[in-house]
């Protein structure tokens, strides 16, 4: 071995100012997670909550309705002006419409979710891994300008009804009430459809990341104890993926809440929440009425993530 | 001569646990010192404080007489062999072997040949170029040896250093750490839960319980005459006794009683078997003595009373050790 | 539940018919990018050409909205992996008062909807008197790739042992050595791979962008105003088939990094 190591118990410190500095750091472990998290405590502590506080407060302010300007005293104007019905009715549909989609997108997303993480092996798996990361990360807009393409009249979807004629179902479907419209493109079935498509990847990944988890001794215990399937289905899997599910539920409800593209694009001309909030602030001008638009999804959200960390929801992140 | 460790009230305490509480210990130089004890006990805890990965709260400890607290690992000439061997797994054996020399600025061909030679002394010659996971459990241990031996350390602290090998490995691992410290005339500290290693392997044997050190000895003397209730009953599961019905000292205080100590005897006291488990060499009795339990090991060649069957037994009082302590 | 290891039929078909839905919209999106129809999204195409390849190449607009969008998300990529790499090895490695906070303070960004980081920073700027910049889009957008970055790095952290770094020092490495030799190794991939996600990720933003860009046009916006009135449907056409292939690669990339990483970054158990 090396004769080059001296024989004292402890050596000399280190010179030189970054190694004193550095073993000054070691030595003072808190002072180290301090300045670990002092950046990102000042950015999103300051800059990011900051901006939302201030937010916040621009909703307790009203606008007046001769000049049109904002004024700076509290009241509680602007949250009556959010309950007005039209408004309530923006909030209602928006919900309701995140609902639907966070719905219709966990039971999509588990088989898929299932497949990939109990059969699919090697190269399947990498399929199925690239095709829920492909359209995850392919961009947002492309995604939307690939249903416009999808549910225009002179589109694929309409063309496959035609050559199956089946057209008289697509508009018989389109014919009922609310949810029907004049085109696919224009009708809320078109925007749940659009939304359940962008979010649904949000909502394959942690399912899945939940259900890789689950060791397959578990089920085999439950099969050993006598569970049917069904049961093992029921009792030992879908509880165990639970919060994978209630992870993905808060990515596919929260972005639907606060889109205003989808239903800008594809949908009709009644507004949801996203959209609300861009007009008011934006051509309306009144920042107050738009913060209270957002105090909604706050509020709503704040709720979710704090019943899904009950659940222990984030580990499944 | 200096102790190579000593520590002086020293207390580590983690929020409201005392994880080590007021401890005084010293270890002598060249010796082979293991700290024993439960898990929580806080014998992990003083290793690390050894190392320097912890900092008493409270206390002094010094490495060859030389004050440690606040010298950080890296300036500490100590070093230590992992529980889990914390191979750096993006290195092969014999960057992993040679990374202490690395850090001081050794050249490559001189860590290199140095790095080959702690190999060869732990007889892992020509496994250099292997990757930490290509190998078995008790080579990784052997790697994680040489590592720690190329400091060329005046103390070397083992965290379990077996705890992850089958018994039959353990054993041989056993004998070759005892051979190995012999041959370098290192201080080597041992942390392990396992009573029979810390007896058969170490000069003295600390036994830790709740953040204290319960007794400080020789094996023979942790096992023959244990000061507590608590290492009577750690150390080889002693019967716990009150003093007067094992027939020494007075009421109120409480003695220790060996298994093995226990004999059939037509003309001993009359006890009841409760329970009785062939063991190969032994049979071992639970006995049911005027109330207290007890148990015996009955070499297997002698016959044994059966469960509900009336057992004659006595004891050479000699044999019984009275507690200093009763907790 | 199933002792052999083939699927129930019915799980196959609902599994592949998920896949099919993911994948045929982007599929659609490169045959249109070769369609001779400009003036409706007729199916099928009635003919194909190369031509709207070039006549995207030639246009200045395009391309500086696209250099715009690579540098923001190259400064905000930087700003993540910084911050976020900070905060995941704290995180990580220790336990300390308001960890749970900031754990939460990192995804909320992602957590609210985009909406409201926009238009609370929209706010915050005008508020502040701050003029719309490059600067004022990479906040936006950095704010919400730390959690990309961070994600990756926790778990990296999570799985690399912390007594590799015990043994390192424990072996005369310093702090600086010790971050050089044994920690940067073993989170390089994951800093790698967490980087290309939120490059992608900013590369791709538009609904924040809106709230801070200003007049700027970024890509995204670019896009967002032909999606709103359509002028240029060719154009737009090739535009979305780069914009995939541009987030895509990085992606891949990042698959590859991260699955080897699952191997080499464990500790020894």
């Amino acid at each position: 071995m090396s004769d080059l190591s001296s024989n004292a118990a402890l050596f000399a410190p280190r010179s030189g100012p970054l190694a004193r500095a550095v073993d000054w750091i070691i030595r003072h472990p808190r002072m180290f997670v301090f300045l670990l998290v002092l950046p990102i405590t000042l950015w999103l502590g300051i800059v990011y909550i900051g901006a939302l506080i201030a937010l916040l407060i621009q909703s307790f302010f009203s606008i007046d309705e001769f000049s049109g300007v904002v004024v700076h005293e509290f009241t509680l104007k602007t949250y009556g002006e959010l309950l007005r019905p039209y408004n309530l009715d923006i909030i209602l549909r928006t919900v309701a419409m995140a609902a639907s989609v966070t719905i219709a997108a966990a039971i999509l997303a588990f088989p898929i979710a299932y497949f990939a993480a109990r059969y699919a092996k090697g190269k399947w798996k990498a399929l199925f891994y690239v095709g829920v990361m492909l359209p995850l990360w392919s961009s947002y807009l492309v995604k939307v300008y690939a249903w416009k393409l999808v549910l225009a009249k002179e589109g694929i979807l309409n063309w496959i009804f035609a050559k199956l004629h089946l057209t008289w179902l697509l508009d018989g479907f389109l014919s009922l009430p609310v949810i029907g419209g004049n085109s696919l493109s224009v009708s809320y079935i078109g925007t749940f459809l659009v939304f359940l498509y962008i979010w649904l990847p949000y909502m394959i990944i942690p399912v899945q990341a939940a259900l890789e988890r689950v060791s397959k001794d578990l089920t085999e215990a439950a099969s050993d104890l006598g569970a049917t399937p069904r049961q093992n289905f029921r009792m030992v899997l879908l509880p165990l993926a639970l919060p994978g599910v209630v992870a993905g539920s808060i990515f596919t409800f929260s972005l639907t809440l606060g889109d205003y593209i989808v239903p800008q694009i594809v949908g009709n001309s009644r507004l949801f929440i996203g959209q609300a909030v861009y007009t008011q602030q934006g051509t309306a001008g009144n920042i107050p009425l738009a913060a209270a638009f957002t105090v909604v999804p706050i509020v709503i959200m704040g709720i979710y993530l704090w019943g899904a960390r009950k659940m222990g929801a984030f580990d499944a992140l | 001569m200096t102790d190579a460790v000593t520590f002086q009230g020293v207390s580590r305490h983690f929020g409201p646990v005392k994880a080590v509480d007021a401890v005084d210990l010293s270890i002598r130089d060249g010796e082979f010192f293991a700290m024993l004890g439960p898990s929580g006990s806080g014998k992990t805890t003083c290793l690390r404080l050894i190392a320097g990965f912890e900092q008493p709260t409270a206390g002094h400890i010094a490495i060859f007489g030389e004050r440690a607290e606040g010298v950080p690992p890296y300036l500490r000439n100590v070093n230590t062999v992992f529980q889990n061997y914390a191979l750096f797994p993006h290195m092969n054996v014999r960057e992993n072997v040679a990374f202490g020399l690395r850090v001081k600025g050794v050249g490559k061909a001189e860590r290199h040949r140095a790095a080959e030679e702690a190999l060869e002394l732990v007889e892992l010659g020509g496994y250099g170029h292997r990757r930490a996971g290509e190998l078995s459990g008790g080579q990784r241990q052997r790697v994680a040896l040489a590592r720690a031996l190329i400091n060329k350390p005046r103390v070397v602290l083992l965290d379990e250093p077996l705890g992850a090998l089958d018994l039959k490995l353990r054993e041989q691992m056993q004998e070759e750490l005892r051979k190995l410290q012999r041959a370098l005339g290192l201080t080597f500290v041992f942390v392990t839960h396992d009573q029979d290693e810390a007896l058969s392997m170490a000069d003295r044997v600390a036994v830790f319980a709740e953040g204290k050190i319960q007794q400080i000895g020789t094996s023979e003397d942790i096992y023959r005459c244990p000061n507590t209730r608590f290492v009577a009953d750690f150390v080889g599961s002693s019967n716990v006794l009150p003093a007067d019905l094992a027939g020494v000292g007075r009421a109120g205080q409480w003695a220790s009683l060996r298994p093995e100590d226990v004999v059939l005897d037509p003309a001993g006291r009359e006890a009841t078997v409760t329970g009785r488990f062939f063991h190969g060499r032994v049979t071992k009795l639970s006995l049911d003595l005027a109330g207290q339990s007890l148990t015996a090991l009955i070499p297997a060649r002698e016959d044994t009373p059966d469960v509900g069957e009336a057992a004659r037994i006595s004891w050479d009082p000699a044999r019984v050790h009275l507690m200093e302590r009763e907790a | 539940m199933h002792s052999d290891n083939r699927s129930p039929l019915a799980l196959k078909l609902a599994a592949f018919g998920g896949l099919f839905f993911l994948l045929a919209p982007i599929a659609l999106i490169f045959l249109y990018a070769f369609s001779t129809e400009e003036k409706s999204f007729q199916w099928p195409p009635p003919g194909y050409t190369l031509k709207w390849i070039g006549v995207t190449l030639g246009r200045a607009d395009v391309w500086e909205a696209m250099a715009l969008s690579v540098k923001v998300a190259a400064i905000s990529t930087i700003l993540a992996l910084i911050l976020g790499t900070l905060t995941a090895a704290a995180v990580a490695r220790s336990k300390f008062f308001g960890r749970e906070t900031i754990s939460l303070l990192v995804i909320l960004p992602i957590a609210l909807p985009g909406i409201i980081t926009g238009i609370s920073l929209r706010s915050a700027f005008s508020l502040l008197d701050i003029p719309f910049s490059t600067w004022t889009i990479v906040l936006g957008h950095a704010t919400f790739c730390i959690v990309i970055v961070y994600n990756n790095a926790v778990a990296r952290f999570r799985r690399t042992s912390g007594a590799l770094i015990d043994a390192a020092m424990d072996l005369g490495a310093d702090g600086v050595q010790t971050f050089r030799l044994v920690i940067l190794p073993n989170i390089a991939t994951a800093l790698l791979a967490g980087g290309m996600l939120a490059f992608a990720l900013s590369f791709d933003e538009v609904i924040v962008t809106t709230f801070t860009a200003g007049n700027q046009t970024t890509l995204p916006i670019w896009m967002l105003e032909e999606l709103v009135r359509p002028r240029q449907r060719p154009v737009t056409n090739v535009v979305a088939m780069a914009v995939v292939l541009v987030t895509v690669l990085p992606i891949l990339a990042a698959y590859y990094l991260t699955k080897d990483g699952e191997h080499t970054a464990g500790s020894d158990k």
